[in-house]
C-alpha cells in the first residue's frame, strides 16, 4: 500500500459580536424561545429592504486586516439561491466571486516543536446565517426557527492548494484563529455553541502525486478535538475507500462526536446551481483608504505578537508565553502582576502553576480568580525578599484563593512566618542527634544523604524554615562532631 | 450548451419536486428555450466593461448597531400556512440526513 499524505482546506464561520442583525434591528443573541427575533426583514417578507450594519462590517475589516489580507475597495454582496428552508427568502446574502471584503491573507500557527507555518487565506467575506431547523421525532416534519435568520456572519477560508497537511495543523489552524477573532473582540469563539464552526475539506493523495484527491466537507465539528479526530477519520476513510478500489465522492459529511465516525449528509448544490448573482437591494461597499488605515493603526497587539513580547520583555520561555496569551486577560493579568516584581518568570509559575489548578477546580478563568494581580506580585515579593518560603507559599495562595485574603495577612493568621535562624538550628541540632546512622553515612562521603535531614528539618519546621538556613546549619552542626 | 434530463432531474431533487417522465421532458424543453434567449446576451462584446453590481452611482446606505424590537411571535406565526404552537415555529417538511 502506498503511503498517503493528507491536505485540508478549512472553511470557518463566526458569528459576529453585534447588538443587532445584519440587515435589521432584530437582536443577535444565543438561545432563546423560537421565533422571538423576527421582523418583516429577516424573515423575507414582500416589501422589506436589507440595510447594512456598519459594526458587522468593522469587524470584518478589522479581522481581514488582522490577518493580512488586502481589502477591496469596491466589495459586492450576492444572492446565493437554494432551496433549504432555513432562510426564508429562498437565498442567503453571501459574497461571491472577487471582491469579498479581504482577501490573500495568512496568518502563522506554532506547531508543538517550536517551529511556526503560514497558512495562506484566500477571502473573508461577511454573509448572514441561516435560520435552524428544528427535527422532532415521529412529527412526519420538521419546524423552523428564524431567530438566528439573518445573524451577521464572516466567512475565512484558506488558501487552494492547502498549505495544511495534517488533522493537528488543522486544529491549530482554528485554535490560532480563535485566539485572533477573540483578541479584536469580533467574535466570542464558542464552538460548542456554534458561534464559530469550523468545517475542514480534507482530501488524500498517495505521497510523490501530483494531483489532489477528491475533497470531502466535514461538519459538525464542535470543539477543537473533534476539528481533529474528525480529519483523522476521514483521511483514514478516504484512503479505505481508494485502497479498496473505490473513489472519494465529493460530498458533505457530519461528524458524530458519539461514535466517532463521519456520515454522508444530506445533497447539496453544486456551485452553479447556487445561481449567485449581485444582490439588487444592497448597493457594493465602497470604502475610504483613510477609514482602513485608521482601522489598522486601532487593531489590538495579536496573540502571536503578544508572545514574543512577553518572551523578550519578561524573559520567559515560549511554552509559559504561549499559555499566558491563549485570553488576553490571562495575558492583561500576567503584566499587572509582574509589575515591580524581579521574578517574573516566578509571576508565570504561580500564575499557570497553582493558580490555575485553583481556579480551573472552581470553574474560573486565572483572570476571574478572587487573587487581584497586586495580590500575586506582593506573595512573589514576600518570596524574593525571604519573608517566605516558597512552600509556605503553597499554603498561603491556597488561603488566599479561598478567602481573599492577602499573603500577609495569611502568614499573619496562621502564625507562617520563616523561622529564625535560631529556630532551625534547634530543629538541626534535634534531627542531626536523631539520625547518626545517616550522619555517619554523610560523614563517609555519601553526600546525596544529606536530602534526607533536609527533608526532615523542612518537616519538622512545617515548611517554615528557608532552604539556606537549613543547608548551612546541616554543614555547620556536623562539622561539629 | 443544452440541459440534459439528468440536469433537470437533478436540479428537481434540489427543489424536492418529484416530476414525472413526461413533466420532465417538458421542463427540459422549457428551461433550454429560456437558457437559449438568455444565451443571446453572451453575443455582445463586454471586453471593456466592468462588473457592474448596481446601476446607481451611490454609497451603500449603512445603518448604526441598535436592537430594536422584533415582532410579537404571535403576529409572526401568523403568516405561517402550517404552525407548530408548542415548538413556536414554522412547518417544513422533513429533510432526512440533517
Ligand atoms: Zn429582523
Amino acid at each position: 500500500m502506498p503511503l498517503y499524505e493528507t491536505h485540508v482546506g478549512m472553511e470557518c464561520h463566526a458569528e459576529l459580536l453585534t447588538e443587532s442583525k445584519m440587515f435589521c434591528g432584530c437582536r443577535n443573541e444565543f438561545g432563546g424561545e423560537p421565533n422571538t427575533r423576527t421582523c418583516p426583514v429577516c424573515l423575507g417578507l414582500p416589501g422589506s429592504l436589507p440595510v447594512f450594519n456598519k459594526k458587522a462590517i468593522e469587524h470584518v475589516v478589522r479581522t481581514a486586516l488582522a490577518l493580512n489580507c488586502t481589502i477591496s475597495l469596491h466589495s459586492v454582496f450576492h444572492r446565493k439561491n437554494y432551496f433549504y428552508p432555513d432562510l426564508p427568502k429562498g437565498y442567503q446574502i453571501s459574497q461571491y466571486g472577487n471582491t469579498p471584503i479581504g482577501v490573500n491573507g495568512w496568518l502563522e500557527i506554532e506547531k508543538p516543536d517550536g517551529t511556526t507555518k503560514k497558512i495562506h487565506i484566500t477571502r473573508v467575506h461577511l454573509e448572514e446565517d441561516t435560520g435552524k431547523l428544528i427535527h422532532s421525532d415521529g412529527a412526519g416534519y420538521s419546524v423552523v426557527d428564524y431567530n438566528r435568520s439573518s445573524v451577521p456572519l464572516m466567512e475565512i477560508v484558506t488558501a487552494f492548494p492547502p498549505d495544511i497537511e495534517s488533522a493537528e495543523e488543522a486544529r491549530l489552524y482554528a485554535e490560532t484563529l480563535r485566539s485572533i477573532l477573540i483578541y479584536l473582540g469580533v467574535s466570542d469563539g464558542k464552538m460548542e455553541q456554534g458561534s464559530l464552526r469550523a468545517e475542514p475539506n480534507p482530501s488524500v493523495r498517495p505521497v510523490g502525486s501530483d494531483t489532489f484527491g477528491t475533497k470531502t466537507e466535514l461538519k459538525n465539528l464542535n470543539s477543537f478535538r473533534s476539528v481533529q479526530r474528525g480529519i483523522e477519520y476521514e483521511a483514514q476513510r478516504q484512503i479505505e475507500v481508494i485502497e479498496s478500489g473505490g473513489r472519494v465522492t465529493q460530498e458533505t459529511r457530519g461528524w458524530d462526536d458519539e461514535k466517532g465516525i463521519s456520515f454522508s449528509q444530506r445533497s447539496k448544490e453544486v456551485e452553479q446551481e447556487y445561481r449567485y448573482f449581485p444582490e439588487p437591494d444592497l448597493i457594493p461597499l465602497e470604502f475610504d483608504p483613510e477609514w482602513l488605515e485608521s482601522l489598522r493603526a486601532e487593531l489590538p497587539e495579536l496573540p502571536n505578537a503578544k508572545k514574543r513580547r512577553l518572551m523578550e520583555q519578561y524573559g520567559l520561555p515560549a511554552t509559559d508565553a504561549a499559555q499566558l496569551v491563549l485570553e488576553r486577560e490571562t495575558a492583561d493579568y500576567f503584566e499587572q502582576a509582574a509589575r515591580g516584581v524581579k521574578d517574573t518568570k516566578a509571576v508565570a509559575n504561580w500564575m499557570l502553576g497553582d493558580l490555575a489548578r485553583l481556579a480551573n477546580a472552581s470553574g474560573l478563568a486565572i483572570h476571574a480568580a478572587p487573587i487581584p494581580p497586586a495580590a500575586l506580585a506582593e506573595m512573589v515579593g514576600l518570596i524574593e525578599s525571604g519573608a517566605m518560603t516558597g512552600k509556605i507559599a503553597k499554603t498561603v495562595i491556597e488561603e488566599m484563593f479561598a478567602t481573599g485574603k492577602s499573603a500577609p495577612q495569611v502568614v499573619q493568621e496562621k502564625g507562617l512566618t520563616v523561622s529564625g535562624a535560631d529556630e532551625v538550628a534547634g530543629i538541626v541540632a534535634k534531627v542531626v542527634a536523631a539520625n547518626p546512622d545517616v550522619v555517619a553515612k554523610i560523614k563517609a562521603g555519601n553526600d546525596k544523604s544529606i536530602g534526607f535531614l533536609v527533608g526532615q528539618v523542612m518537616k519538622e519546621s512545617k515548611g517554615r524554615a528557608k532552604p539556606d538556613d537549613v543547608n548551612r546549619l546541616l554543614r555547620e552542626e556536623m562539622d561539629k562532631l | 450548451m443544452a440541459l440534459t434530463r439528468e440536469e433537470v432531474r437533478g436540479v428537481a431533487t434540489l427543489a424536492r419536486l418529484d416530476l414525472k417522465d413526461n413533466e420532465t421532458d417538458r421542463l427540459t424543453h422549457h428551461l433550454n428555450d429560456l437558457l437559449a434567449q438568455f444565451a443571446r446576451l453572451q453575443e455582445l462584446n463586454t471586453e471593456d466593461v466592468p462588473p457592474t453590481a448596481h446601476a446607481v452611482p451611490v454609497a451603500a446606505a449603512l445603518r448604526e448597531d441598535v436592537a430594536r424590537p422584533s415582532l410579537p411571535r404571535e403576529a409572526v406565526m401568523a403568516n405561517g400556512p402550517q404552525v407548530d404552537r408548542e415548538l413556536g415555529g414554522f412547518i417544513v417538511p422533513q429533510v432526512i440526513g440533517e
